[in-house]
């Protein structure tokens, strides 16, 4: 009798156990080549491939644990359920610690749990901050970056179908429209947010009076806006689309209406498109603020002696708020 | 001076006669006693003094006779408001008397129906008036859940325009907030608490009995934004968007500090009690689970809403006396409040993860016949959760311009922290392990708990890693993921505590059979509702929005319908609630569980003085696996019996 129970008694956890790994690798191959191309945000730019292998891997990792939680509780309530809501008391094996359990669970999820974060890291880093906001001052950038932000900031910044230059885009988020400003075509301003394809992109994201957050769904971009910060994110584009951009950020009333849409297109088409709206827009650009990384409207009015002269920040020799020069 | 904790001491006297206890409750004749009618007045009167105050004072300011809206007014009518209140409830009588130095007013038990009305400092009553309170508070919010998801039905057709719309969704998430953060700590933590460590009394009783009464206050400010014309900034309440708001935002940040308060003061009171008011032979590894998971989450209450008083109070003088803590523009800094806010906000959502682990289990072993599985494991989960919970709160921040460096480590510590949250799957798997289960209504919702926060804690695992948040912060999928673990975890262990203790705090039982309805309605719908909120949060939908893409019309229909129908099965709760406790009460017997627990050997009702005499504890708390064990507790009285199988043995 003792040997059945000792029998029956591993056959629960073997059994569970079988079945556990079984179904776990099934659905996790099956999750892996039928879902996992299609994830959100799919693969229109390096941080969006990035960002969808890292959701996939945790998915892996996840599934496993998700299936064996459910398995137990499902095998718990089965088996283990007391037909006649008895109070009798369960002794035996059953009710001793089980120091082995506890010791190697302990171990199992710590390892699980350290291998991801350090997965995560080397992500983040690899992808140069994979698409999220990393501040004024980003500590991993695509080579080329800080050279044409600088650039963009002295206004000597280019971009040329084939130059492989980094693209500064600066997104000025207000309440409640996203208007873009490219540096590299005279500083224009623009509420259409077009970007050549092949190219490293550095968005700029500032805001004009609260948090906004641009986040470029299939971009995988996603920046917090504040005013009087210059939030900088990367990210390079590998195919050419539409995405869309929505206003991640409670901001107010309109933050739900607060979107729009934008296109990837060709070096050569962008080209166009960017020097085709330089001239057309030549006049306006004449009014407006210098392009700086971030602007402090006046309570007073727009007349002049707006803007505070440019002045570094405590931990950049890069970076630098306000414009500098007044607007006239 | 020395000072002496009044420690009752058992004192043998025979059944008839309550022993004596040292200055506890107050009786005055009936037209000078004071109770919820009199607090009201006294509000009202506080209120129209402070606004009557604040426009003498400020009114003459440019900026504000300018601006149509008197911030000092609205705040200074709604903190004398308060101070009115608590005049009037009688929680100020004892502290003011002793600073004319008085000695403070002898007290006695307050009888009868209408202790709950008044300020009671029998630690029973708090908690049933809490009970009250919590179920007012989520009621509320449940409505105005119900608003949003009827405005997000469509996306073009609006129910309400975007202005109604964001002050429903920025007031339905602060009342909630503010309802999870006390709904267990408040009723189940103040009434069983002295129950289960053998005590007669909370360290504080007046202390006990202010934060009720101010939590209550705390919900009278928070919904004054509604007529004040409500606040825009959700329940996080953001920086310069909170300088730019109306007046309503003043209820907003005042209402924190006022219910901050009440958690500062709960917190400190219930580890002062459980720490020092143990019964003798209450060593600290036989404490119930249900008091570690109590301890853990006072000290969050007590060490992490002070940031949150604050913060709360810096945006109050920059909106009335125009100071610049939040304001770029002046010097001051919006990350400010984020940080603050959040450095409070992450242990917040750990006091209301941590009370749901305690209950779990401590319902599972009486539901399983078996004791509690790796015991100390679950209590050591509970402290490292409260430890690293101070640690994590920037992943609140990955995307908004902090330094970057910072990510890896916060995205370390929160994959950190979810090894101590995990350990409560280890205890539960292993109390399930070969057990005879009872599936009585509080097991249902037990169980339902692991399903729930499994989901809920494998999802705050994908938030945690930088590049997966860039997708997903900020949408339906945290959205979702906060509802799994707080909705899922928190509200369901309250359903089971309720479930299983209302029999001991009430005398009545819960009718089972409306409870399974409730049960399987609100497991069901629940889930339909919020799994959806993920692919609907991953397809790209952010949060607070009144449209979104049309593609993504038929996820949010089937989402709000199934809320719908999850409100629905609330209605079934609150109709169980009335049908068995009103309508058609049935008695409970003395332990109609079957459980060990110190609470259920006390007698039918508790009297005031809890224990005749101070019970001495024998051995651990879940000897469930032994059919004759040695009894938990030595009442005193004699008997000797060992409690362990049918209640009908009790007399």
């Amino acid at each position: 009798m003792a040997a059945d129970n000792a029998k029956s008694e591993v056959n629960h956890i073997r059994r569970m156990t079988t079945w556990w790994i079984i179904i776990s690798v099934v659905v996790d191959v099956l999750y892996w080549i039928l879902v996992g191309p299609h994830v959100p945000p799919g693969r229109m730019t390096e941080s969006a491939h990035n960002n969808q292998t890292t959701f996939n891997v945790l998915m892996v990792a996840a599934l496993p644990v998700l299936l064996g939680v459910w398995l137990y509780l499902g095998y718990a309530v089965v088996v283990w359920g007391s037909k006649r809501n008895s109070t009798e008391s369960v002794g035996g094996e059953a009710a001793r610690t089980n120091r082995k359990t506890q010791v190697s669970w302990i171990v199992i999820t710590s390892i699980i749990v350290v291998i991801l974060a350090g997965y995560g890291t080397v992500a983040v880093i690899e992808e140069h901050g994979s698409g999220g906001g990393e501040g004024p001052n980003p500590v991993w950038s695509p080579s080329g970056a800080a050279k044409a932000e600088t650039a963009a900031l002295a206004g000597t910044a280019t971009w040329s179908p084939g130059s492989k230059n980094v693209l500064p885009v600066q997104v000025i988020a207000q309440q409640w429209k996203f208007t873009y400003r490219y540096p590299t075509f005279g500083g224009f301003e623009s509420d259409q947010l077009v970007l050549p394809v092949d190219t490293e992109v550095a968005f700029n994201v500032t805001s004009l009076d609260v948090i906004h957050s641009f986040w470029a769904y299939q971009l995988s971009i996603k920046a917090d806006a504040n005013p009087m910060v210059n939030d900088v994110a990367y990210t390079g584009i590998q195919h050419t689309g539409s995405f869309v951009v929505r206003c991640s950020e409670l901001c107010g009333i309109w933050h739900g209406s607060m979107y729009n849409y934008g296109k990837v297109v060709s070096q050569s088409d962008f080209m166009n498109w960017a020097t085709k709206t330089e001239t057309a827009n030549a006049a306006n650009t004449k009014l407006l603020p210098p392009f700086a990384w971030t602007y402090v409207p006046d309570a007073n009015g727009a007349n002049g002696g707006l803007y505070p002269d440019g002045n570094k920040t405590p931990y950049s020799t890069v970076e630098v708020y306000g414009s500098k020069t007044p607007a006239s | 001076m020395t000072i002496s904790a009044e420690r009752p001491t058992a004192v043998s006297t025979t059944s008839a006669t309550p022993p004596a206890l040292s200055g506890t409750w107050t009786q005055r004749p009936g037209w000078m006693s004071q109770h919820l009618g009199t607090a009201i007045v006294a509000a009202v009167l506080g209120y129209v003094i402070g606004h009557w105050f604040g426009n003498y004072l400020a009114s003459g300011y440019d900026y504000i006779a300018n601006n149509g809206q008197n911030s000092i007014a609205d705040a200074l009518g709604l903190m004398f408001g308060v101070v009115g209140w608590l005049l009037g409830i009688g929680a100020l009588n004892y502290p003011l008397a002793k600073l004319i130095g008085r000695e403070g007013a002898k007290e006695e038990t307050i009888e009868g129906w209408t202790k709950y009305f008044r300020y009671s400092l029998d630690h029973k009553v708090v908690g049933m008036q809490y009970i009250v309170g919590v179920l007012l508070f989520m009621f509320t919010g449940g409505l105005l859940a119900m608003a949003i998801r009827t405005e997000l039905l469509n996306p073009t057709t609006h129910v309400f325009s975007p202005d109604t719309y964001i002050k429903i969704v920025s007031e339905h998430g602060t009342i909630m907030m503010m309802m999870a953060t006390s709904i267990i700590v408040g009723p189940l933590g103040n009434y069983l608490v002295p129950l289960m460590i053998g005590a007669r009394q909370m360290a504080f009783p007046r202390i006990e009995a202010l934060s009720f009464w101010i939590f209550v206050a705390g919900y009278m400010v928070i919904f004054s934004a509604l007529p004040y014309g409500g606040f825009p900034t959700g329940w996080t309440g953001y920086a310069p968007l909170q300088t730019q708001a109306g007046p309503g935002m003043v209820s907003y940040l005042l209402g924190f500090a006022v219910i901050g308060i009440g958690m500062m003061a709960a917190g400190f009171n219930i580890a002062v009690s459980i720490i020092n008011y143990r019964a003798p032979g209450m060593t600290w590894s036989r404490v119930p689970i249900f008091v570690w998971s109590i301890l853990a989450t006072a000290a969050l209450l007590t060490l992490a809403t002070p940031v949150l008083f604050a913060g709360g109070l810096f945006g109050l003088l920059d909106r009335t006396i125009l100071t610049a803590f939040y304001v770029n523009e002046h010097g001051g800094s919006s990350y400010l409040w984020q940080n603050l806010f959040w450095f409070f906000g992450h242990p917040e959502v750990y006091i209301m993860a941590l009370p749901g682990f305690g209950i779990v289990g401590e319902i599972m072993p009486v539901f399983t016949r078996k004791p509690l599985f790796a015991y100390k494991v679950a209590a050591a989960g509970m402290i490292g959760v409260a430890l690293l919970s101070f640690f994590v709160w920037q992943h609140h921040l990955f995307q908004s311009g902090i330094n970057p460096d910072m990510r890896p480590l916060f995205m370390l510590t929160t994959e950190l922290i979810s090894i101590p949250t995990g350990f409560i799957f280890l205890v539960g798997m292993g109390t399930l392990y070969k057990a005879k289960i009872r599936f009585e209504v509080p097991m249902l919702f037990a169980m339902a708990l692991f399903f729930n926060f499994l989901i809920g804690g494998v999802t705050g695992v994908f938030l945690s890693d930088v590049p997966v948040n860039v997708t997903v912060h900020g949408g339906f999928f945290v959205l979702s993921h906060f509802h799994y673990t707080i909705m899922g975890g928190l509200l369901f262990a309250f359903m089971a505590g309720l479930y299983y203790w209302l029999p001991k705090m009430t005398g009545r039982m819960m009718n089972s059979r409306i409870g399974k309805w409730h049960f399987w309605t609100m497991f069901i719908f629940f889930n339909l509702t919020f799994f959806p909120m993920f692919i609907i949060g991953l397809l790209g939908q952010p949060r607070r929005v009144f449209t979104y893409a049309p593609r993504l019309q038929g996820l949010n229909d089937f989402s709000s319908v199934s809320a719908f129908l999850l409100g629905v099965s609330f209605l079934i709760f609150f109709a169980n609630l009335m049908w068995s406790m009103f309508i058609s009460p049935v008695k409970a017997p003395a332990n109609p569980w079957d459980s060990l627990g110190l609470e259920w050997q006390t007698a039918n009702p508790v009297p005031s003085y809890n224990f005749e005499r101070i019970p001495v504890i024998m051995t651990d708390p879940y000897r469930y696996s032994e059919e004759n064990a040695p009894a938990f507790a030595d009442m005193g009285d004699g008997s000797g019996r060992s409690p362990s199988t049918a209640g009908s043995s009790q007399a």
